[in-house]
């Protein structure tokens, strides 16, 4: 049955902890559907990973296993229930889809798990199901990710389904077809909601001809131009193992999890010869786009130069952000635009920070009539915050909240191999989660008072509107929206 | 979706069960009996008749508590559409001791999160928070469950904050629009019919006093159900359940009874055209018993049936109308039994590009006529219920899902007991039962269909 939380999805501010499945460009998606159920937990639970905390080295406690044929992988070994989680990531892979196969990393990952070795598609698929595994693809914008999740005396099934899908995928005609139908009704379907619209206006605008600005699943146009030998080219030139990281929790030994990892991965080929993504900052700035659509909110969305992950200002910048839009209630956002006014469900910021660009964000949804007023506040708070920066208490309750709530993060068995693999797709040391606290807590006022004044400027805000909005002084109309 | 997200919203859905199971239920081990055991709780009752139910798991030192009123939209008054919702945002804006605004800061501050929720049977306030703040939520929550202070100033922006949620969770999408009109069609005189969130027109008129009377009505410690998770024991939290919870004083409340469905002998369909729409689909819903009204026991059965119909690729539905059909991109069954009056089961399709409406419906309803006529075999229940047992074996793994679905058991009138023996109950499921369930309940005809289409018939 439905239900009705009283708070929207907070925002992700690293993309790719944005959850699995995650196919745009990261952005929040404040409309979850409520469902009674996990679904409901899920608004608190998608809070992002701005920031780790520490933890009691008991709790958690990182291995680092080197398998006998050379590859890492970083193990969070717990015995108490009988599961097993391995998750892996080819960086950079599927960054780039060549020119007119906009969608062929997407399509490859979901036609992976469709069939290979000697099972065709429903016998692999039964394979999976009969054994409780679970094992799934996905093409990120700056990697290709997998997932492996398996209880522990199936883990030998597991372990050979997941090798069998990367070094023997078979792209079987029928399971092409059948994916790139479902692909091409998903883009379909989301043509309908205006959220959606708005990101991919967003993302198109502020990085035209890169592939940031392209929709990751592919259009209408290049879907139908992708054939299984596409899909055999891709899987054979980029999923080298100098590309891969792996990481896993749950009921396994260091030298087990050694040989499943030889087992998975050990014959891809050494390195991946991948296509050359550049650097690009987002274009468009001090633009307001409309466009224009029947609905009975506008969904505002903004954004400007961020912050990269490794930039020594990464966690003043976190800070800011919380204190901003990034707390849900009890930002300044939604203090301002829902406490106070009533003018929306939810705005939220978020920071984004992917290999090549970085990006501080805000959006929300609002009716049409106030759109102007809360686009107005919106920016006022912009301002606010690059010119006066936080106070001693803001700094202080947000730095309680993001060492405090960390440890909420760790879930379940798959949530937790995923944050190591957060961690090291980011580089920070595997003695993170140890030092993560003492990086929070070093963020003086000043450091968010420099960081907010090098990133927030309102005159150079990109922002998109959906839908019919009024008091908005557009720069540039685009009817019809789709 | 992986399969465990699968087996989760499943499990939500079903608002309860599933399993924990020990190794016991894997398949590995055909022979042995399926035991009962889920989550393995703890429970007992505080002297004011509110009920607390505690599950251990010791990961990390975080802890989620939630308490669960039995109340929900469905409770309400005609004219007041949507006042279980409100009451729910309202219980954020204040007591003497919190004032407005204050109680999600204070949990935040502290390292927690914390938000609420409100279904047709219940309203639920959950923190998810380190071990050692435990204490300072139950305190918060208890005081708000009876010193609650509302004041003009700060219901009626809310009300606007609740009118901007419907347009964005409701208006804004025509999948949605139709979903709302799907079971305002399919519930003709119960409550289901009605949107939790509330009729616009009713919404913009609800008062403050409206809303103080239904919490006086129904939040009381008697009508309450506390369900902890995580670090901590049944021991280690009734110290602090007596000394919250277990000094606010019972109060009568009153017997939920709903108005009940009429006999419906028509079938009914549901057009929503729209400019938005790029993608049509088709969905169709009977109406069919909740746990607690299955007095035939086709609930397990169907349970069963819409793993056979719509568990993943190997499904019929999927490998006839996707795989060797193709006329849909997706196709499904859903059920969810977890309801205090009357649920329903839903199948659905997409059709894949330039086929028609029509005829994907006939191949949807030969799919659905060919289970309730001929019926299924021993060997696609047998496969069913080894999946279904087998992935279960992950609800446990999780912070929040036990608490969840323990907390919609109860609230929609299961017990523990129940919920415990989700995993035999499913296992004694015979081929014999889910062809009488499907029989019963797909075999009917006064079913309502809708269909979500374009302005013209672009493309199809």
């Amino acid at each position: 049955m439905n239900a009705h939380a009283r708070q929207a999805t907070p925002t992700p501010t690293l993309p790719r902890w944005a959850g699995e499945g995650e196919k745009a460009l990261p952005t929040p998606s404040p409309a979850q559907r409520g469902r009674v159920g996990v679904g409901a937990i899920l608004p608190i639970l998608a809070l992002l990973l701005t920031a780790f905390t520490a933890f009691p080295s008991h709790a958690i406690e990182i291995k680092r296993v080197v398998s006998p044929g050379g590859i890492e992988a970083w193990l969070v070994e717990d015995h108490k229930n009988p599961i097993i989680a391995l998750e892996w990531a080819f960086e950079g892979v599927g960054a780039a889809d060549p020119k007119g196969k906009d969608g062929l990393a997407n399509l490859a990952a979901r036609t992976l798990d469709e069939g290979a070795g000697p099972y065709d598609s429903q016998a692999f698929a039964a394979k999976l199901q009969d054994n409780a595994i679970g094992l799934g693809f996905d093409a990120g914008r700056d990697a290709f990710t997998g997932n492996l999740r398996t209880l522990s005396d199936r883990r030998d099934e597991a372990v050979e389904l997941a090798r069998l899908s990367l070094n023997e995928p078979r792209f079987d005609p029928e399971a092409v077809e059948r994916m790139r139908a479902a692909v091409l009704s998903s883009l379909r379907r989301d043509q309908a909601d205006p959220s959606y619209v708005a990101r991919r206006l967003f993302y198109a605008t502020a990085y035209p001809g890169h592939p940031y600005g392209d929709e990751i699943r592919g259009t209408l146009e290049t879907l139908p131009t992708i054939g299984p030998d596409d899909l055999r080219t891709f899987v054979k030139t980029q999923f080298g193992r100098d590309r891969l990281l792996v990481t896993a929790t749950g009921d396994i030994t260091p030298d087990d999890l050694g040989r499943a990892v030889d087992r998975i991965f050990g014959a891809l080929p050494a390195k991946a010869t991948l296509p050359t993504v550049t650097d690009a900052e987002p274009k468009g700035l001090g633009e307001t786009l409309v466009a224009t659509r029947p609905t009975a909110q506008t969904v505002m969305l903004m954004g400007q130069p961020g912050i990269k992950r490794a930039d020594p200002d990464w966690y003043a910048a976190t800070v800011m952000n919380y204190v901003l839009g990034g707390a849900g209630f009890g930002s300044r956002l939604m203090e301002e635009v829902r406490e106070k006014r009533g003018l929306s469900y939810g705005v939220y910021s978020y920071l984004i920070s992917l290999d090549h660009t970085a990006l501080v964000m805000a959006g929300g949804n609002t009716v049409n009539a106030k759109a102007g007023q809360a686009l107005d506040i919106m920016r006022q708070e912009w301002k606010r915050m690059a010119e006066g920066g936080v106070t001693d208490q803001e700094l202080a309750d947000a730095k309680t909240y993001l060492t405090g709530s960390f440890p909420l993060q760790f879930s379940s068995t798959q949530a937790i191999a995923r944050i190591l693999l957060s961690v090291r797709r980011d580089r920070l040391g595997i003695d993170y989660l140890d030092k993560r606290d003492a990086l929070i807590n070093a963020v003086t006022r000043d450091d968010v008072q420099r960081v907010a004044k090098r990133l927030l400027d309102p005159a150079r805000l990109l922002t998109v509107l959906v839908g019919r909005p009024e008091g908005v002084t557009a720069t540039k109309t685009i009817d019809g929206g789709s | 979706m992986s399969a465990a997200t699968r087996l989760l919203r499943r499990l939500a859905a079903a608002g309860a069960l599933a399993i924990a199971a020990p190794l016991a239920l894997v398949p590995a081990s055909p022979a042995l009996a399926v035991e009962k055991g889920v989550f393995f709780p703890e429970t007992f009752t505080l002297s004011n008749g509110m009920q607390v139910v505690v599950v251990t798991n010791r990961r990390v030192p975080v802890v989620t508590h939630m308490v669960w009123y039995r109340v929900g939209a469905a409770d309400e008054e005609r004219g007041v559409s949507g006042i279980a919702h409100f009451l729910e945002h309202l219980m954020f804006k204040g007591t003497d001791a919190v004032p407005a605004g204050a109680f999600s800061r204070i949990v935040a501050k502290n390292g927690g999160r914390d938000n609420a929720f409100t279904s047709w049977d219940y309203t639920a306030y959950y923190q998810n928070v380190a071990r050692d703040r435990l204490e300072l939520v139950m305190k918060m929550e208890a005081d708000r469950m009876s010193n609650l202070r509302l004041t003009d100033q700060v219901v009626y922006p809310e009300r606007d904050v609740i009118i901007e949620e419907r347009r964005q969770r409701i208006e804004n999408e025509p999948a949605d629009r139709i979903g709302e009109q799907i079971n305002a069609t399919l519930y003709v005189h119960h409550p289901y019919g009605t949107p939790v969130i509330g009729w616009p027109q009713e919404m913009s008129t609800l008062t403050r006093e409206e809303a103080e009377r239904f919490y006086k009505t129904w939040y009381t410690p008697n009508n309450a159900i506390l369900v902890v998770s995580g670090d901590v024991s049944a021991e280690e939290l009734k110290p602090l359940a007596e000394k919250y919870y277990g000094a606010i004083p019972a109060r009568p409340v009153p017997e939920r009874t709903r108005v009940q469905e009429p006999p419906i002998s028509a079938a009914r369909r549901v057009i929503l055209r729209d400019d938005e729409v790029r993608q049509p689909s088709i969905r169709r819903n009977w109406l069919a018993p909740s746990y607690r009204t299955d007095k035939e026991g086709y609930a397990y059965p169907l349970e069963v049936l819409s793993e056979i119909m719509s568990g993943g690729p190997t499904s019929r539905l999927y490998r006839s109308l996707v795989v060797d059909q193709k006329v849909a991109t997706s196709a499904y069954l859903g059920y969810s039994p977890s309801a205090w009056d009357l649920s329903s089961i839903g199948a659905g399709a997409t059709p894949a590009a330039g086929v028609p409406m029509d005829k994907l419906e006939t191949a949807l309803e030969a799919e659905i006529r060919k289970v309730v006529e001929k019926g299924v075999t021993e060997e696609e229940v047998a496969t069913a219920k080894k999946r279904m047992l087998a992935e279960a074996a992950y609800a446990r793994d999780s912070l929040t899902g036990p608490a969840q679905a323990l907390g919609a058991a109860l609230a929609t009138g299961q017990t523990i007991d129940d919920v415990e023996n989700w995993p035999v109950r499913i296992d004694a499921v015979t081929a014999d039962q889910v062809n009488a369930a499907a029989r019963a309940i797909l075999g009917k005809t006064n079913h309502v269909t809708g269909l979500l289409l374009p302005l013209q018939d672009k493309g199809s």
